[in-house]
Formats: C-alpha cells, sequence, structure tokens
C-alpha cells in the first residue's frame, strides 16, 4: 500500500462535504497512539466514525470515504506504521493541505503526537504481551525505517463478527442523508428557525434583574418590576402550487404544509394554493373550488408577512409571460402570470420560493426567469433552511434579486 | 491520561452494540465529551445510568429544558433568598455564600472522587447553551463572580449528552465530542435486549410479537414509530394477560394501544393491520 492511508481517509471525508478539523484529526491520532482501535478495523472504524463525524447524515458520507480509502483492502493493515510514516513526513501533508494547515498541525501537536506514539512504542518494549498488541516482538528502533516488524497485527479483531468494510459497504446510513428525504418532524425543526422575539403583550412576567435593581435603588425596599413575555413576531403566508406537474411531489408539500400547520410558534400563518402560476386569484382549499382574488391578498396581507411559495416553476412559457396565458378560461386575466408574481414580489420583501425538482434542472424554461424574482431553495432539509435563514436573516436587508427579464 | 479503556461493556440490564460500547470507552479514555443521538426509546438516557454502574462511579443528572441557562449548571445565586433574609433578618446576609448554590456541573467539578455526568437533551436549551458550557469543560474549572472562589475538579468527570436532534448543536461543541447515534436496533439485538427485560419469555412468542413489531414500524407510516421502550411494555402487557403467540395472528392486535400512541397514527395502523391501505390524508387532492 502506498500512501498515507490516514490522510487519504482525512482528504476523502472533507471531498464529501464532512468537515473534519484539525482538532478533531489530532484526536483520532492521539486515540490511535493509545491503541483505542484495539488493533481492528472494525474498531478503527468505529473510532474513527465517533471522532470525526458528528452527525448521522454524514455517516453514509463516511461509509463512501471509508470505501474508497480501506474498500479494497483484505490484507491485515499496517496500522501504526501508516500513522509512523504520516507522522514522519510532514512535506508530504504540506503538499497536500497546503502550508497553513500543514503549519498548525505542527504547531499544535505533532512533536506531542510523535511522543506520545514513541512512549506507546517503548512502553510496549517494556510491558509485552504476547503478540496481540501492536507492537511484535521485534526489536523496534522507532522511528527508523528498518527493523520494525509489526507481527501481531489482526484484522477483525475480538468480537468483531462483521468486518468494518462488510458495515461501511452496506451503506446503512443512507436514509439519514439530509439532501434525501423531508419528514414532517424534519420540517418543524427546520421551521422553527423562523424566530423573531420580541417583547409584547401585558406586563405579567417578574423582570427579577429590574426588581432587585429598583430594590436596592430604593435601599431595601422592595419594589417588583414586570414585563412583559418575549413572544415570536414571524408570520408566514405560504401559497402552494397544486398544478399537475406537482403531483409527484404532493407528499413533500403536504409534509411542509403541515408541519407550518402545526408549528404553533409562528405568530401568524395564512395559506393559498394556485395552479400552475399565480393569476388574479388565490385559493383557499387545495381542491380549488373557494377562489379570493389575489389583489384582495395583496391588500390584506401586509408586509410583515414573510412570503413562501411552493412550486416547480416550470410551465410553458407562455403561461408565464402572455397576456390571457392562464390554462383555464375561467381564469379570464388579462395580466402576465409573471406581472402577478411581480407583485406579490413586491409587496413581500422577505420571499423565498421552494422548488421540489433538483436544482440541476433550473437552467431550464420558465424556471430562472421565477428565480429571477423570488430566491430559490430546493425543498429538501437543506434548502428549508437556507430558505429560513434567508427569511429571518438581517432586517430591512433585502433578499430579493432583481429580476433579469427583458 | 488515565489508562482505562475497555472499561465498560454494558451491564446486565443494559445491553450495547459494538460500536457504542467502543464509543463510551473512548470517550472515557481520551476525556472527551460523549454526545449519543438516536430515536426516543433506544435508552439515551438509561446509557448514563449504566455507564455509571458499570464504572462503579455516582451519577449526576442534568436535566435541560428549554429555559436552562448553561449558567444554571455551574451556581445559582439565590438572591430572593438573600432578599428575603434581608428584610426579614433570619440569616446573615453579608455572607454570600450560603446562597451560592451548585448546579450539576458544579456539583460534578466539586465532587470528592470521579463521577458520571449525564447532560440530558442537551438540544432542548438555547441554541448557545452548548457553547456557553465549552470553556467550563475544556477547563474543569470556574469561578464563583459573587464570591471569587473558584472550583476546580478534582477529577474529570465522565460527560454523557444526549440530544435528540431537535436542534443543530454548534460545530465548536461537535468537535469536542465523541459522538455515537444509536441505531434502532435489529432483531438479533432486539432478542438479547428482550431477554434482560422478559427472562423467560416462551421463544415462539418472543419471535411473533418481534415480528409483528418490525411489521407495523416498516409498514406503517406512524409519526411516532414504536420503539423498544414501547416494545417492553407491550410485551409485559401481553405477559401479564396470559396471551400468547396465537393471539398474535389476527388483524386485531391486543393491546395496540401500548405501542401506538397517537391517534391518526392508531387509525393509521389498524387501517394497515386490516389490510385496508391508503387511509392517509393527502393523494386524495384533485388534480387537472
Amino acid at each position: 500500500m502506498a500512501g498515507p492511508l490516514f490522510l487519504d481517509l482525512f482528504l476523502a471525508l472533507r471531498r464529501r462535504g464532512v468537515a473534519v478539523s484539525i482538532q478533531e484529526w489530532l484526536a483520532l491520532m492521539e486515540a490511535l497512539s493509545l491503541g483505542l482501535e484495539k488493533q481492528s478495523l472494525t474498531g478503527f472504524y468505529n473510532l474513527s466514525r465517533s471522532l470525526l463525524v458528528k452527525t448521522e447524515a454524514q455517516f453514509d458520507a463516511f461509509d463512501e470515504a471509508f470505501l474508497e480509502v480501506f474498500g479494497d483492502l483484505d490484507v491485515p493493515i499496517d496500522l501504526p506504521a501508516k500513522l509512523r510514516e504520516w507522522l514522519s513526513d510532514p512535506l508530504r501533508y504540506e503538499r497536500l493541505l497546503g502550508p497553513g494547515i500543514a503549519e498548525k498541525l505542527r504547531t499544535l501537536g505533532l512533536e506531542e503526537l510523535l511522543r506520545l506514539f514513541e512512549e506507546r512504542l517503548r512502553e510496549q518494549r517494556e510491558a509485552h504481551h504476547g503478540g496481540d498488541r501492536w507492537i511484535g516482538t521485534g526489536g523496534t528502533s522507532p522511528f527508523g525505517h528498518s527493523g520494525y516488524h509489526p507481527s501481531g497485527l489482526r484484522i477483525g479483531g475480538p468480537g468483531g463478527a462483521r468486518s468494518a468494510i462488510r458495515v461501511a459497504g452496506e451503506r446503512r446510513f443512507r436514509a439519514y442523508r439530509h439532501d434525501r428525504i423531508l419528514d414532517t418532524r424534519q420540517v418543524k425543526v427546520a421551521l422553527r428557525g423562523l424566530r423573531e422575539l420580541r417583547r409584547e403583550g401585558p406586563r405579567d412576567e417578574l423582570d427579577l434583574p429590574a426588581t432587585i435593581a429598583r430594590t436596592c435603588r430604593n435601599a431595601g425596599e422592595l419594589e417588583i418590576v414586570f414585563r412583559a413575555p418575549r413572544v415570536n413576531d414571524v408570520r408566514l403566508l405560504l401559497v402552494m402550487d397544486v398544478g399537475g406537474t406537482m403531483e409527484p411531489y404532493t407528499h413533500l408539500v403536504e409534509r411542509l404544509f403541515s408541519a407550518a400547520h402545526a408549528s404553533r410558534h409562528l405568530r401568524d400563518f395564512r395559506y393559498y394554493f394556485f395552479h400552475n402560476c399565480v393569476y388574479a386569484k388565490l385559493y383557499r382549499d387545495e381542491y380549488l373550488h373557494e377562489p379570493v382574488p389575489t389583489t384582495q391578498v395583496l391588500r390584506e396581507i401586509d408586509d410583515r408577512y414573510k412570503l413562501v411559495l411552493v412550486g416547480d416553476a416550470s410551465m410553458a412559457p407562455s403561461e408565464l409571460l402572455s397576456p390571457h396565458g392562464a390554462l383555464y378560461h375561467d381564469e379570464m386575466d388579462p395580466l402576465p402570470g409573471r406581472d402577478w408574481l411581480r407583485r406579490l414580489a413586491d409587496r413581500f420583501p422577505r420571499a423565498a420560493w421552494l422548488n421540489p425538482q433538483p436544482p440541476a434542472s433550473w437552467t431550464w424554461g420558465t424556471t430562472p426567469v421565477i428565480a429571477g424574482m423570488f430566491p430559490m431553495y430546493h425543498l429538501s432539509v437543506d434548502g428549508l433552511e437556507g430558505a429560513v435563514r434567508a427569511l429571518v436573516g438581517a432586517r430591512g436587508e433585502r433578499v430579493r434579486r432583481t429580476a433579469g427579464l427583458t | 491520561m488515565e489508562q482505562s479503556f475497555d472499561l465498560f461493556h454494558g451491564t446486565s440490564r443494559y445491553i450495547v452494540s459494538d460500536a457504542l460500547r467502543d464509543a463510551v470507552n473512548v470517550s472515557v479514555a481520551l476525556a472527551r465529551p460523549l454526545l449519543v443521538r438516536g430515536e426516543p426509546g433506544t435508552g439515551k438516557t438509561m446509557l448514563a445510568e449504566n455507564v455509571a454502574e458499570a464504572l462503579d462511579l455516582p451519577l449526576i443528572r442534568w436535566f435541560v429544558k428549554s429555559t436552562t441557562k448553561a449558567a444554571d449548571g455551574l451556581y445559582v445565586y439565590d438572591t430572593v433568598q438573600r432578599l428575603h433574609d434581608s428584610r426579614f433578618g433570619d440569616r446573615d446576609v453579608r455572607d454570600i455564600r450560603q446562597y451560592i448554590r451548585l448546579g450539576p456541573l458544579g456539583e460534578a467539578f466539586r465532587s470528592a472522587g470521579r463521577v458520571v455526568l449525564l447532560i440530558d437533551e442537551i438540544d432542548k436549551a438555547d441554541l448557545e447553551f452548548p457553547n456557553d458550557l465549552l470553556n467550563e469543560i475544556d477547563e474543569m474549572r470556574f469561578v464563583v463572580t459573587e464570591t471569587g472562589d473558584e472550583v476546580v475538579a478534582a477529577h474529570r468527570p465522565v460527560v454523557i449528552v444526549t440530544s435528540n436532534n431537535e436542534k443543530e448543536l454548534p460545530d465548536a461543541f461537535l468537535r469536542r465530542c465523541v459522538f455515537h447515534f444509536i441505531e434502532f436496533p435489529g432483531p438479533d439485538l432486539m432478542t438479547r435486549i428482550i431477554g434482560v427485560h422478559h427472562p423467560g419469555l416462551p421463544r415462539r412468542l418472543l419471535e411473533r410479537a418481534l415480528e409483528r413489531f418490525y411489521w407495523l414500524r416498516d409498514n406503517c407510516d406512524l409519526r411516532k414509530p414504536p420503539s423498544t421502550s414501547e416494545l417492553i411494555d407491550w410485551i409485559a402487557a401481553l405477559r401479564r394477560s396470559g396471551l400468547g403467540e396465537r393471539d398474535l395472528e389476527g388483524a386485531d392486535l391486543p393491546f395496540l394501544g401500548t405501542l401506538v400512541k397517537k391517534e391518526t397514527d392508531l387509525e393509521e395502523a389498524l387501517g394497515a393491520l386490516r389490510g385496508k391501505r391508503g387511509s392517509k390524508p393527502g393523494p386524495d387532492m384533485r388534480w387537472r
């Protein structure tokens, strides 16, 4: 095996967006120098995962990286030798990591690590456990390049019925990936980010610090101060497309809707439905039975509301851009859909568009036109979190991009 | 650094997977907090109790609530009591020390021996809560500002933190932790777990109960799928009422309410058990 195996794992993880920090990496090195991997690849798998990955959403990425680095290994690997090789060859990781990080690594703990490792080797020579520890029986010159023969290394150590490669190969954590699914709970958790706390209402909460301060000022004569409780001031307006092309995403939209509906922390929650594109009417129900003039919505709901539109943003260009573009003649409407959307965008400076279609497809058709009016996010856990962040971002700052339309 | 690896193997009442056992031991050996996440009912809180039992150390529990502040874990200065005393003259209010009450973290530091500290459901508190603890957990000391006293930990406690993932925890905090995700136990591990809680359960009954249990979990779209603790309760109910494996055959599963606790879930489960699927709301939206 050529190349620093451990560093490969580090780099493979970072390539997959698992932001392993130097601190965590050093913790792994420390653990290895203590022998915590128990000379088995399964032990190493458990150890490195528990130190390098801090959310089950990235377990799958870890499995991928682990497979990439160790996947074709069925021979015993020489863990300590690899560690030593890596540690004693700073130039190599200088090149791979860039000088800044390598510098940090060195000052942070390379010497320390080497010292620990050396200690370990010495301890091994003194307390000799007969071939089931890292270091075998040979006379070991700790950091020389020859004369070092680990012989007692076993893979799949005691109790390791399953090898780490097989565990990784099963990819059991695929379902936990954040970019894959949205369940109601995840949506609720994401929506909880919609918070802007403000003190409002009757003053019925004891303000202890103020009470103490006033009482002190009164030389001990008790004066009790009350204040209003903190409440969330976020109002949400959810406008959902239930058009034919949205059918495959019904369950997703439904989950978003039910989660928003159940989110009691919102100050107010209003919702409307539309079909394909917003025209002169919005609907109170998903069956499109109860129309409300869009102008009325624009009039009644003010800009304190945050607008979230959900739709695939893909339609025939005429449905968006032409007068009388609506597909259904009950929507006799001279104004093109784009202009209605523009009115919404102007009315609600805090707005986001959630698109269930994969972002890679957003470059075609009518999607870029709509993305020019509303910041567009993928209808996934990550996308929803991004949208929530943008919606509660710095006050007064317009998050909307200018429309690139002519 | 204490050379204390492989201390924890689970206990007679608590069965751990190999990966969890390793994670506990790594956390003890590296003196880093162990962060445990997993579905509700997979025994996150019980883990701390059993680690304490296995290591024969006292356990200090800190149940975090949405109003808990990090400073509360160190100490609380009971100003109201002091104010009260100053007005009614029960005690000498010049001695502030008597109004300082140590919180769970403070107690863990001041304890004469090593302890296990459980910080339960850390994600319930404010987003900044974990960050506010970092310094104290790293340094293992803090100063009581009011008195100038310094509380220094004689022994680094074994810190176990549980989270239900309601909030994202800050990166700086995560970097210091050893992380373990308790997967939902598969049938083999579950059989061992049930064996601990219901020794001597007839094999056929156990097999059939597990089969039905996993079927419910896998085939129904439940908001709160039944977990290990519900399964244990369900089997207890079955045993207490003297039911056998044959009673688990039909569509009417006895004591379904001990497994499925939400009304909508109950309807869903009943629908699925009786073979009438599609009771879920949703696809009946009318599309054009």
